[in-house]
């Protein structure tokens, strides 16, 4: 196990007892809607803006629902060290993070 | 009576040319990558003349122009590709040749439009005539592994270079039988994650994400293999995180010096290219995307990832140091020069605006409306090599 996944675990647990901790919290209506774009536009440089992948991979309710969901929250929070997927935890909460996994399962809205 | 005569000439005339004629040379299209639309556009009135829909998903578009300048082929990123007439403003034909794709070229003669694919990886030949398909070369890097195909450019003989994210290699594919491409391999290095090809076609150069520097390979004499420039110059410093990936296409060799993006830190790499060593480094407003020069070298203008993309950073090439910093609109993916450079079309994806500059003085002197503009691509790349 490389010092990189190390940490990814780390990261991982604490998310997992973060999470369990928290009740779910949703980002107002405004704020979801920044979530939203965010995820289209910016996210979609490497994921395609519709999600169906590209240098990183698709985020379809179906390429996703066999993914354990903290590990998921953790990708988007902490980011992958040693691929090119970034941090984003400067740019949202961790309960953001989560709403966002929510909603990749469910289908983004548009 | 003579008067009367000659109008009717003229008329008829008229009548037979139906439009008028016109040249392409300053034509060109912008990718409205939300919904599928490419507005095509005129550098000279600076004004759009028409708007063709029904494209797909363009998110990461690009094009390439037929060497005459009047057709564009159109790579999507659902794998869909576009041709389009750009003097009656029409898609003439449209095919889906892969799931999942991510820019092409034209080769040499103009005759073999090449798309490069995610998915699955490699790339496929086409016939720029009728789009057929001629010959494809899977990314097999391993037995049954393929690889993410990045920076395919064209070079002279009808070959092309490309490098494989997964595989780390820099491949080169011979089309002179178009049937029966034959393809060379090459080590490269971790991740690469971009390719380039110098304005006269002699180097390949690929930048690597997984490890600091860029691999280069002379396609003069590939034979020599690819080799490491640019080696370690992070020097294992923590790298900054990169919430987009740098393009090296349509980058810059101005004054004998290449202009490249750092990759996890805010600086754009300057390379003497007669040694190919780093001469000196200039810091910029974030991590870049696009580092392009003025076709005359002078400016190299700089745009920005997540979250600095609202930034434009212009180089002074002989000062060697940003002299203008820009915050031009929101958004701003992509930066394209007219033909001589007096003017920089800049697409600002958030305001939903296409802003054109004038490059001596940094002034706004238009604007398009354009939904959610990602790529600008102009005729002139027609008879550029690398583009
Ligand atoms: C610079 C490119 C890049 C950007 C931008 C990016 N990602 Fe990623 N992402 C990747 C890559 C590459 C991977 C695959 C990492 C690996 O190899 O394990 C990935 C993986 C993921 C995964 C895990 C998927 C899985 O199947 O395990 C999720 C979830 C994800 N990204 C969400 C996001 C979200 C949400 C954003 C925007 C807030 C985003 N990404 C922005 C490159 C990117």
């Amino acid at each position: 196990m490389s010092a990189n996944s190390v940490i990814f675990a780390v990261f991982l647990m604490s998310t997992a007892t973060i999470a369990a901790a928290q009740p779910p919290v949703s980002p107002d209506a405004a704020r979801q809607r920044e979530l939203v774009h965010l995820v289209r536009q910016d996210c979609g440089s490497c994921h395609g803006m519709t999600l169906q992948g590209g240098l990183g991979p698709a985020l379809l309710p179906n390429s996703l629902k066999d993914k354990p969901q903290e590990g998921l929250v953790a990708t988007i929070y902490f980011g992958r060290p040693g691929t090119p997927m970034p941090p984003w935890k400067q740019f949202m909460s961790e309960a953001e993070a989560e709403w966002l996994v929510q909603q990749l399962l469910n289908g983004l809205p548009q | 009576m003579h008067r009367i005569l000659s109008f009717l000439l003229a008329l008829v005339l008229a009548a037979c040319a139906g439009a008028p004629q016109r040249g392409t040379g300053d034509l060109g299209l912008v990718i409205e990558r939300a919904n599928g639309h490419v507005t095509l556009v005129d550098t000279t009135s600076r004004q759009p003349y028409a708007r063709i829909g029904g494209l797909g998903d363009l998110s990461h578009a690009s094009a390439v122009y037929s060497r005459d300048g009047r057709y564009a082929f159109v790579f999507g990123r659902d794998g869909g590709l576009t041709k389009i007439d750009m003097l009656e403003a029409k898609v003439v034909k449209r095919v889906i040749q892969s799931g999942n794709a991510i820019g092409g070229s034209i080769s040499q003669d103009g005759r073999i439009v090449v798309a490069q694919n995610y998915t699955p990886g490699g790339i496929k030949a086409f016939d720029a005539e009728t789009l057929e398909l001629l010959s494809e070369v899977p990314a097999e890097f391993a037995p049954g592994q393929f690889s993410k195909v990045v920076g395919l450019a064209d070079s002279s003989g009808n070959r092309f270079a490309y490098a494989l994210f997964d595989g780390g290699e820099i491949w080169v594919s011979d089309f002179s039988d178009p049937r029966r491409p034959v393809t060379q391999r090459f080590p490269a290095g971790r991740q690469p994650y971009d390719g380039l090809v110098t304005p006269d076609g002699r180097y390949f150069l690929a930048g690597l994400f997984g490890e600091d520097g860029v691999a280069m390979l002379d396609l003069w004499q590939p034979e020599k293999g690819a080799r490491k420039i640019l080696e370690n110059y992070g020097r294992g410093q923590e790298k900054l995180p990169v919430f987009k990936m740098p393009h090296l296409r349509g980058w810059s060799v101005a004054q004998g010096k290449a202009y490249l993006p750092a990759i996890g830190r805010h600086e754009v790499l300057v390379v003497d290219v007669a040694t190919w060593k780093e001469v000196g480094r200039i810091p910029v407003r974030g991590q870049p995307v696009f580092v392009m020069a003025r076709p005359d070298g002078r400016q190299v203008w700089v745009n920005f990832a997540f979250p600095d993309n609202a930034n434009v950073d212009v180089i002074d090439t002989l000062a060697g140091q940003v002299v203008q910093r820009m915050t031009p609109g929101k958004g701003i993916l992509h930066m394209e020069f007219t033909p001589r450079g007096e003017q920089v079309w800049l697409s600002a994806r958030d305001d939903h605006k296409v802003l054109i500059y004038d490059t001596a003085n940094f002034q706004r002197i238009g604007e398009i409306a354009a939904e959610s503009p990602s790529g600008i691509f102009f005729t002139t790349r027609a008879a550029r090599i690398g583009f």
